[in-house]
């Protein structure tokens, strides 16, 4: 017993000795987890070189096949700072043609957040072909530097720019948030680039490379086990028709507007073109890309902005179809209803005003384009009995007309796109008072006047409509991601729109094919082909009038409907009309038989006032 | 309250440690899922992935328990020696009847589980180590005579003893070839220590390694200045006991010298993995992180990187992208290390070390000495795998396979901890029966 005290002692021994290796341990742990940080910068080396393989991003395709994007492959030279001790940095700068003030000045922004020491940061953006050779041979004498194989885009014809969009180096905040990418990556900033990015881009792929400490990669970590490949992006095919737009381009160069071409029988977009636009390849690689954007940035012409999604116009009288098509509907006008016009619209006095033109019916107010007809339509329609509140009538009037698209996100896959304007109620009364308006107010709307505003997308769109005679489809311009060729099915989803009694549409495109054989846009006949038209001549506050025209053809299962605006051009007949009626003819028979118009319209720069064919084509 | 004690399968259960038991367990769960975790299998209780598998044998761990709780304590003492027997003669037919996993023959085959005898080896040879030492009224010498009669007379019982552990070592090592789930019987080495061997012992063993590494990691000449330095410190300790001073000083100075010209020999005479590990461990020559030192600077890295609160669960990339072998079970420190940090760790060893401080005080107050020796070396065993599974994280041991108690995945492992600690917590349930 009195051994058995004795030995109980013990425990506190044999205590003791377990508690002093487990304050050991955690002492070593403190060391290691918290004092020493190598084992923190050994995790993200880890004595391996995790090298990212960019993945080749997608090319673009037009609807018949021939490429609009491909890429080019170019070189970065990436640096890690903490690892270039020992470097010839002397030489290193004579490859580059940098001054040893310009390397520090880098190497210290490699350092700085959000770049690190210890993380990879790109030195020197897409070398030349002859600097990467040359670098190559030198590059073990270069600590911690080493080259990343990226791509570029490249397009065979400098068309399509707002469509296609550009690619740049990813913000930060979306490089913070979004875990796939890290700074200095690249992304889609605008266009199809940007809403297709994640199919454009692929997946990118990790080497993991051993290296020893003389930045010499001697070969692969566990034989390539953890690697994984770069999956390149996946193709899209584009909805546009590449000779249409390069032809459409053409035609607009020297002018301010916006012209989109659709297919009305699956809504795809044939031809979109801002103008005046640039050359995609400007937008592409480091430096240059820099400088040039900078050029357009600060052009007064404006020629980054995409006008055909993002410039609201008010669409001027080719609004007037809406008018007839909602009046029709609502049974308070037909087909041969006649108003009176005495070069202007009588109850207010001969305003807004008109041109002088024959008595017309419904098919011949379309035609001729007659202000007063409309003035009264449009009243007729929010006067109507049947709404007592005068407001009641304006909202019918509204709603059927937002049903159309204006005022409204088409849904189409092209972002930034800018809604337009169909003014409210609460906007009204803001403006002139509760109960301070009527219908006589703001009749000015009835013509695509006043606060009305649309953009060239959704005024294409409405044509598109009519043609559909009722429906449209969302005006998009991929129909295929993929070797699968997949696409959104709400694109093949129809949308029917307020109106949907053919007689109403019949009664209108009558007036839009007179239009064309008779009307304001006579002499912009397409032989052979029956087109039917809409001139509109926008009235704004920024000088001369827009000239705006909106057109389908043929008119029996229509290929291709076209809405085209030059900004301060004057009477839509002279200058949209043109441009509209030669890119059918070019689209649908293929060539153009009437020379001399299309050598009038690429002649012209009205931007500047000047002939283009005495300094572009000799 | 005696009707209530007979019929209550928990009366006597001591609460603390089941508690520590379970959220050893658990926690020891969760690092298994963020270890093998992958995109594709996300569920937590998916069977086709370890962490599902883990989760049926805690249940059986469970069963286990409870089991263990309703049988009566006597039958632990009285199968004492039964249980040795069986499970020994199980580790030898193990090798013949057994399937191959890893190039060695320690495993039966169940289906598609596996069971190693050798695990549950441990719980039988403490079991059998408690019966004999309390069977022995005086148990183990701590006379340290000289003369070579008196000591075999006097450490028969200690020879005995160390029958008992050996036994099922050279059995596990040299037939079944698994040098960690063998080296842990050393550890019983403390029990007898705690029954009376004497510290010399210790000392000298403690001394002995030592000097080993010492001969190995610095050159010829320092290790001989060495070997006189630790023999002049010696004879300091034993010149006060004059009678056995020149004696002991003799012994000492053969032992270190014998130490230090055989360790080349013997260093010589390892497996090249294991002269490998020893090099690494001790930064010999020109280890090459890519090759032999990869496992253990790895896990250094994966643990290293962790920071103070580590990098948050299922957020650690070392251990998730592989580069750690074996994360989920001898290296599953690793994942804890790196995804809770400092802290995280910090925690699993004081929890475990709190639990082994829990055991050795409930031995303490045991009545009967075979209670008390099986206490202390369920202990001993859990306080081994400690060491030696976080030491060889964290680069203080050389790599030896052995898991973290109740952390690492593995059934076996598992239950063989749970019955180890389940019959003690039943002896201590029962601390009022005096049992032999």
């Amino acid at each position: 017993m009195n051994n058995n005290i004795q030995l109980g002692e013990r425990k506190f021994i044999i205590g003791g000795f377990f508690f002093l290796v487990a304050l050991i341990y955690i002492c070593r742990l403190f060391y290691i987890q918290i004092v020493d940080d190598r084992y923190l910068l050994a995790a993200q080396n880890n004595a391996l070189r995790r090298q990212t393989e960019y993945p080749v991003r997608g090319f673009i395709f037009d609807r018949n096949g021939k490429l609009l994007v491909y890429n080019e492959p170019s070189y970065d030279l990436m640096v890690i700072p903490r690892e270039t001790k020992g470097c010839d940095t002397l030489s290193l700068c004579d490859v580059l043609q940098i001054t040893k003030a310009e390397y520090l000045k880098r190497m210290k922004r490699a350092c700085q957040a959000p770049n690190s020491p210890r993380k990879q940061s790109v030195f020197e953006k897409q070398m030349s072909a002859a600097t990467y050779a040359a670098l190559q041979e030198k590059i073990y004498r270069f600590k911690g530097f080493f080259v990343q194989k990226r791509t570029v885009r490249k397009y065979p014809r400098p068309i399509a720019a707002h469509l296609l969009g550009y690619v740049g180096e990813v913000s930060k905040e979306k490089a913070e948030k979004d875990p796939y990418y890290h700074e200095g990556d690249y992304i889609g900033i605008t266009g199809i680039e940007r809403s297709y990015e994640e199919a454009l881009r692929g997946q990118k792929g990790v080497q993991i490379a051993l290296t020893d400490v003389h930045n010499r990669t001697i070969g692969r970590y566990m034989d390539g086990r953890y690697d994984t490949l770069a999956i390149s992006g996946k193709p899209l095919y584009c909805t546009i028709d590449m000779t249409l737009q390069e032809y459409g381009e053409k035609l607009m160069q020297g002018k301010k507007g916006a012209v989109v071409a659709l297919e009305p029988s699956t809504g795809e977009i044939l031809a979109l073109i801002s103008s005046p636009g640039y050359d995609p390849n400007l937008l592409v690689g480091g430096k240059e890309r820099a400088r040039n954007f900078t050029v357009l940035y600060h052009d007064s012409t404006l020629p980054l902005f995409n006008r055909a999604l993002q410039a609201m116009y008010p669409p001027g009288s080719t609004f007037k179809l809406i008018d007839a098509l909602i009046a029709q509907h609502d049974g308070v006008i037909g087909r041969h209803t006649s108003f009176p016009c005495a070069r202007g619209y009588p109850p207010m006095g001969g305003k807004p005003k008109c041109h002088p033109h024959a008595p017309v019916d419904l098919v011949g107010s379309v035609a001729q384009s007659c202000n007063s007809y409309y003035s009264y339509v449009f009243r007729e329609i929010t006067d109507q009995k049947k709404y007592p509140k005068f407001i009641d009538g304006y909202n019918h009037w509204r709603d059927m007309v937002m049903t159309f698209g204006p005022g409204t996100h088409l849904g189409t896959d092209l972002p930034y796109d800018k809604p337009g304007n169909v003014p409210s109620v609460e906007y009204y009364n803001k403006v002139f008072g509760k109960n301070g308006w009527r219908s006589n107010t703001i009749v000015s709307l009835g013509i695509g006047q006043a606060e009305l505003l649309l953009v060239p997308l959704q005024m294409a769109n409405v044509v598109a409509t009519i043609a559909n005679k009722g429906y449209y489809y969302v005006p998009h311009c991929i129909k295929g991601v993929g070797s699968e060729k997949t696409v959104d099915p709400k694109f093949k989803q129809k949308h029917f729109v307020g109106v949907q009694n053919p007689e109403c549409y019949t009664n209108v495109i009558d007036g839009m094919q007179l239009c064309f054989d008779g009307g304001t846009a006579y002499a912009e006949r397409i032989p052979g082909i029956v087109a039917c038209g809409k001139t509109g001549t926008a009235e704004n506050p920024h000088g001369k009038s827009h000239a705006v025209f909106m057109a389908f053809a043929p008119r029996d299962n229509p290929k291709i409907v076209i809405a085209c605006l030059v900004e301060n051009a004057g009477w839509g007949g002279v200058w949209s009309a043109p441009v509209v009626s030669l890119m059918m003819e070019k689209y649908l028979t293929g060539k153009v038989t009437r020379q001399a118009e299309e050598k009038r319209i690429m002649a012209a720069d009205l931007i500047h006032g000047k002939n283009l064919l005495s300094t572009e084509f000799h | 309250m005696a009707r209530n004690s007979e019929n209550n399968v928990f009366y006597g259960v001591d609460r603390v440690t089941v508690i520590i038991y379970i959220l050893l367990v658990i926690m020891g769960w969760l690092n298994i899922y963020a270890a093998v975790y992958n995109e594709e299998h996300q569920s937590i209780f998916d069977t086709s992935q370890k962490y599902g598998k883990q989760l049926i044998w805690i249940g059986g761990a469970a069963v286990i328990a409870f089991i263990i709780l309703i049988i009566d304590a006597n039958f632990y003492t009285a199968f004492a020696y039964g249980l040795y027997a069986f499970l020994l003669l199980a580790n030898v037919l193990v090798v013949f009847f057994g399937r191959e996993i890893k190039g060695s023959k320690s495993w039966f085959g169940l289906g598609g589980f596996g069971i190693q005898p050798a695990e549950f080896m441990k719980f039988a040879a403490n079991l059998a180590l408690a019966k004999f030492l309390s069977n022995q009224n005086i148990i183990v010498n701590q006379q340290f005579r000289l003369k070579l009669r008196d000591l075999l007379q006097n450490y028969k019982n200690t020879l005995y003893a160390l029958f008992f552990i050996m036994a099922p070592l050279l059995i596990i090592k040299i037939l079944q070839d698994e040098t960690g789930l063998a080296i842990v019987f050393v550890a019983f080495i403390i029990v007898l220590y705690r029954e009376g061997l004497s510290v010399n012992f210790l000392i000298f063993g403690l001394l002995a390694a030592l000097l080993f590494v010492v001969a190995l990691v610095v050159t010829q000449i320092s290790s001989v200045l060495i070997t006189l330095g630790v023999i002049a410190f010696s004879s300091f300790l034993f010149i006060r006991r004059s009678r056995r001073n020149f004696i002991m000083v003799s012994l000492v100075y053969a032992l270190a010298a014998g130490v230090v010209l055989g360790t080349n020999y013997v260093y010589n005479h390892l497996e090249p993995h294991q002269k490998i590990r020893i090099d690494v461990l001790l930064g010999r020559g020109t280890v090459n992180l890519k090759k032999e030192g990869y496992n253990v600077n790895q896990a250094k890295i994966a643990i290293g990187s962790g920071g103070f609160l580590g990098k948050g669960y299922l957020q650690g990339t070392q251990t998730k992208y592989d580069f750690v072998p074996e994360q989920d079970t001898d290296f599953i420190f690793c994942t804890v290390g790196e995804e809770w940090g400092f802290a995280g760790s910090t925690l699993v060893i004081m929890l475990e070390l709190f639990l082994i401080l829990r055991l050795i005080f409930l031995a303490e107050r045991q009545r009967s000495d075979f209670s008390r020796i099986y206490g202390y070396g369920v202990a001993v065993v859990l306080f081994f795998h400690l060491a030696v599974n976080v030491g060889m994280t964290i680069g203080l041991m050389p790599v030896i396979g052995i898991p973290l108690p109740f952390f690492s995945y593995g059934g076996s492992s598992l239950w063989s901890f749970t019955i180890l600690l389940f019959i003690f917590i039943k002896l201590d349930a029962n601390r009022l029966l005096i049992l032999r």
